[in-house]
Order: C-alpha cells, then sequence, then structure tokens
C-alpha cells in the first residue's frame, strides 16, 4: 500500500519530527516498504483474540496514597538547557 | 586474569591471588590498549572504577563474601548511572548524564561490583549490528570486517574480547541473544519482568528486558542473581520472588524434552549454521534430553507483528525527547514547534526516525485497529503457540540467527534486510517468554550461537541446560586472536 509524501508529512508533524525536502522522498520509500511488509498482518483471522498489550497480561498494582519521594528539583534542573526560577525555559508559547 | 570467568575471578579474590585494583586496572590497560579496534565503549571512568575496586578490597579484606565483590562489569550505556553520562548511542542524549542509578546498577554496586564503563550500542536499542550507534559501529572481535550484532554490540565485543569479564544488555527483539551468538559468548534474556526496567532508558515497554552476557552460562546465573528481583518503582516487575540461579546448574538433563520447530529450521537457514546447530543438539541427547518436533504455526507473522508493536511503543517513548528537560536541544529555536521537530530531527539517527514514524502512523486515527490492535491480537495467537509447545516440551531449541556475523555495511541501506537477523528472537520477547544463546560451534571462523526457549520464569532450568552443555562442549573457551598478535 503505497503511502504519500503528503500523509508522511502529516505523521512527521503528529510525531514532531522535522524531514529535510532533500530527503522526504527517501523516507516515504523506506516507510511505504516497511508499512508493506506489515500488511500481511490484515490477512490474518483473529476474530475474537483479545490483544495482548503485556506478556504476563499484568495490571497496574496499586499502593497506599502516601508521599514517598523528596523535592529533588535542583538536581533535576540541573541537567536542563535553559532553566529561570525554576522554570524551564521554552520558546514563547503565547503572543 | 582477563581470560578468567566470573566464577573463576570471585575464587581468585577470595583467596587473595590478586586484589580487585590490580584486576579492575588490568582491565582498564586492555582497553586502552585495544578498545580503538573494536569501540566497544563509549564512556569510560578509571578513577571511579579503582575507587569502586579499592573500596571493594577493604570490603574482602573484611571477609565480604558477595559473588559479585569486586568483580568488574560493564555496563550497556541505556542503564541510568548517576553522575556518568548515560547516551543510549544516541546524540539526542551525548549530554546526559542522569541524577540517579537504574535499579540493576543500584543492585550491582550494592553487591560491590566494579562499573568498567559504559558499553556502545545501537541508538536507543534499536538496531542488530551496531552500526547504528552515534558514536561509531562496533567490531566484531573474531574478524574486525564483520559486526558484532546489536543492539548489545558493545557489550558483546567487550566480553568476546577479554575487556570485561562480564557485561550487562537489554533485549527486546533479540538484542542480547544475537549479539552474544555473533561473538561466541552467552547472553540470557531473562523473563519480561524477571529484573527491574526502572532507569533503563525505554524503548519498547512491554518487550524490554536487560540481562547478562559472559563467557558461561554459570557465570550468567551468578549475574542473574544479582539483577534479578521485584522493584516496587518498576510498575511492570514481577511479584514472583527470584530464585537462586546457581542452584539447579549441575542437575541432570536426564529427562529433559527440547522441542525442535519445523519453523527455525526451514527456509532462510543458511546450510553451514544448520549443521552445527544440528551437532550440538546431539549433544542434549547424550545428556539424556529427547528432541521432540514442534511446531510454532504462526512464525512467519513474528516480523510483522514485532515492528508494528516495539515501532507503536517506541514512537511514544520518544516522545519525552524534545530539548526541554534535558538532552539534546537545536540551537536558536524560532517557536516551540521549531524546538520540538529540529531538536529530534538532529537528535535521532535515521533508523529511530523511520521506527517513530511507522510507530506513529500504527497509532494514528484511522489505522489503530487495522495496525497496533491487530498486532496485539497476533501477538497473543504467537504466545499461543509457544504455551501449547510447552504443554508437550520443557524447552525449545534452535539457531540463534539465521546465519553468522555479516559484514559491516552489508545491511545497513537495507532496513527490512536487518530486520530478518532477528527471526528466530522477536517472538521471544512477544510472548515475555526466557531465552538464552550459547556458542555452538563455528562456520568458517565465525561464530554460531543455539538458541534455547524456556517457560515463563523458567531460568534456572535453561541456565542448567547450557551450563552442561558446556561442560560438555568447549565452544565458550575459545577466544577470538588479539589484534596485532597482542
Amino acid at each position: 500500500m503505497a503511502i504519500e509524501q503528503d500523509e508522511i508529512d502529516k505523521i512527521a508533524k503528529l510525531a514532531r519530527i522535522r524531514i529535510d525536502r532533500q530527503q522526504i522522498g527517501e523516507v516515504t520509500q523506506r516507510i511505504t516498504e516497511i508499512l508493506g511488509m506489515v500488511d500481511q498482518l490484515q490477512a490474518i483471522d483473529t476474530t475474537n483474540v483479545e490483544p495482548m498489550a503485556n506478556p504476563l497480561d499484568a495490571t497496574a498494582r496499586l499502593r497506599t496514597d502516601a508521599v514517598t519521594e523528596v523535592d529533588q528539583r535542583a538536581v533535576f534542573q540541573a541537567i536542563a538547557p535553559a532553566v529561570e526560577n525554576n522554570l524551564y525555559l521554552v520558546p514563547k508559547v503565547i503572543d | 586474569m582477563h581470560t578468567k570467568t566470573v566464577a573463576q575471578l570471585a575464587v581468585g579474590l577470595q583467596q587473595k591471588d590478586f586484589s580487585s585494583v590490580e584486576l579492575t586496572q588490568c582491565l582498564i590497560d586492555r582497553i586502552a590498549s585495544l578498545d580503538s579496534v573494536y569501540n566497544a565503549f563509549i564512556t569510560l571512568d578509571e578513577q571511579a572504577a579503582l575507587a569502586a575496586a579499592a573500596a571493594a578490597d577493604i570490603q574482602l579484606a573484611n571477609g565480604g563474601s558477595n559473588p559479585l565483590l569486586g568483580i568488574p562489569i560493564a555496563h550497556k550505556d541505556i542503564f541510568c548511572t548517576a553522575g556518568i553520562r548515560t547516551s543510549c548511542g544516541s546524540r539526542m542524549l551525548d549530554n546526559f548524564v542522569p541524577p540517579y542509578d537504574a535499579t540493576v546498577i543500584a543492585r550491582f554496586k550494592a553487591a560491590g561490583a566494579v562499573m568498567l564503563g559504559k558499553t556502545n550500542m545501537d541508538e536507543f536499542a534499536m538496531g542488530s549490528s551496531n552500526e547504528n550507534s552515534y558514536y561509531g559501529p562496533v567490531k566484531n572481535p573474531w574478524d574486525t570486517t564483520l559486526v558484532p550484532g546489536g543492539s548489545s554490540g558493545g557489550s558483546a565485543a567487550a566480553v568476546a574480547a577479554l575487556l570485561t569479564p562480564a557485561a550487562t544488555g537489554t533485549d527486546t527483539g533479540g538484542s542480547i541473544r544475537q549479539p552474544a551468538a555473533f561473538c561466541s559468548i552467552t547472553g540470557l534474556k531473562p523473563t519480561y519482568g524477571r529484573v527491574s526496567r526502572l532507569g533503563m532508558v525505554a524503548f519498547a515497554s512491554s518487550l524490554d528486558q536487560a540481562g547478562p552476557l559472559a563467557r558461561t552460562a554459570e557465570d550468567c546465573a551468578i549475574i542473574l542473581n544479582t539483577m534479578a528481583g521485584h522493584d516496587p518503582l518498576d510498575s511492570t516487575s514481577a511479584e514472583a520472588p527470584a530464585q537462586d540461579y546457581t542452584a539447579d546448574l549441575d542437575n541432570s538433563l536426564s529427562g529433559l524434552r527440547i522441542g525442535l520447530p519445523a519453523e527455525f529450521f526451514g527456509d532462510g537457514l543458511d546450510n553451514a549454521t544448520a549443521k552445527v546447530v544440528e551437532a550440538s543438539l546431539q549433544e542434549f541427547e547424550k545428556l539424556g534430553a529427547t528432541l521432540v518436533d514442534v511446531s510454532l504455526p504462526h512464525s512467519k507473522l513474528t516480523i510483522p507483528t514485532y515492528y508494528i508493536v516495539a515501532s507503536a511503543e517506541a514512537s511514544t517513548n520518544l516522545a519525552r525527547y524534545d530539548g526541554v528537560r534535558y538532552g539534546h536541544r537545536c540551537a536558536d529555536p524560532k517557536d516551540l514547534d521549531d524546538l520540538y521537530t529540529r531538536t529530534r530531527e538532529e537528535g535521532f539517527g535515521d533508523e529511530v526516525k523511520r521506527r517513530i514514524l511507522v510507530g506513529t502512523y500504527a497509532l494514528s486515527a484511522g489505522y489503530y485497529d487495522a495496525y497496533y490492535k491487530k498486532a496485539q491480537q497476533v501477538r497473543r495467537l504467537i504466545q499461543q503457540d509457544y504455551l501449547d509447545c510447552f504443554e508437550q516440551v520443557d524447552m525449545i531449541a534452535g539457531p540463534t540467527t539465521p546465519g553468522p556475523a555479516f559484514p559491516l555495511g552489508a545491511k545497513k541501506d537495507d532496513p527490512l534486510a536487518m530486520y530478518m537477523e532477528d527471526v528466530y528472537t522477536l517472538a521471544v520477547n512477544l510472548a515475555g517468554l526466557p531465552g538464552i544463546s550459547v556458542p555452538a560451534g563455528f562456520v568458517a571462523g565465525k561464530p554460531v550461537g543455539l538458541q534455547l526457549i524456556g517457560q515463563h520464569f523458567g531460568e534456572a532450568r535453561l541456565l542448567n541446560a547450557a551450563h552442561r552443555f558446556q561442560q560438555a562442549t568447549d565452544w565458550h573457551l575459545q577466544h577470538p586472536a588479539m589484534p596485532e598478535g597482542r
């Protein structure tokens, strides 16, 4: 099933990855090949088969709603690219 | 000293034949002298290693007896190590110094092991050749024109080249077992949930599992004892308590039923490799095991199922790399979107980007049912094939890979051909089962691995079978020639 280049652009936007215009053709071709390979699954009858999210069908464990962590913000922010007043800095979002 | 196994080194340290500092210095010197050939290591911290060795020597003098006390171990650069760069083989984390230790790392420290360094790997654990690393490819110590396998290629090469007695790796689709096979060492992927994933950079959360690479099954058992166990900080960590994986190593294999799936010995398997594997299976018969023909009918669906599930989970797990809190950030972002899209364009290599895009597609509106949900359903069918086999046999055997190590560059531009390398290993992760690869012989000088696949939480029996095989054979005792006769 051939994927159109603009479909790849849409996916790249969802994935927040910039694809250079020089490479978009090759990327489209590669993704098309991979999706072509995985299309084999369409032929399999999976009626009434429960999807498997976890190989042991484990579910989330619960614990008591009590505070157990300590504030380590300074340690965590020490490796941040840009911080100020305990906030992470990014380019202006709102005008 | 550098040819001794972990078990032998522990005895040597206890008997004061040598100290941990001497042993660690010996390996540091070997790495300095040889690793430019293999490129197995990304980060070394010699001061920290020698300090840990000195601390271990004090504990040894005071009667400390933990089997890993004073033993040097190399760690795949996917495990967060507090204060020591953890790159995951990627430009995205080239400047990332974690503020905490992975649970696995903390367990090794508590045992008194010495961290030798962080090993090279395919970026974000995506690859089967260690050619996808930001830090350059790793070379196979048996023939440096060949790949060592991946993604734990650095760990496998370091063990094979006698730069470390053992190393940690991770396995999502074969990334411990396949490089172990290509480098003629022993590598174990435990049952999903057996080893904590806290602090282990996530690729595919329902498939990833950490495990040991070493020169013997006995060493893997010793190391698994330190790695395994419930971790309340990992919500997927198995509650079932860990065992002593060394206790049953010498058990007899009499009565062991080993299944040989027709699908593992058919099309796609190199003839010479098949012969080596068949000869090694005869050793198991001599040890008292029975070989039984079985079938895994959904085998052909393994590759497409894996590539949807793993890519989808990767697209979610790698969404966190956005240049805001840590890691790579593009220069002079114009706006938030530019920050994200250019950081991720620059930080990730081609294979990682491909898989994120495939995964995003498989999860997107309109395609989720046809791709991701479908793959999850087929995953259950694949697991059921194994569970059905385990009604008749105790473990399943076959070649670890369809052929021996291939030349550097041979498959780098052909993702689909690269994916075929994992045809015998992928289903083990999909089903959450434990699997081990042991050296089984050579094809034209290139190592061949035999894979044994066990039932859930059946690591002890797998290690037992592998250990008895290694007592009867000597493939695992052979070492590659050192470069330039060193």
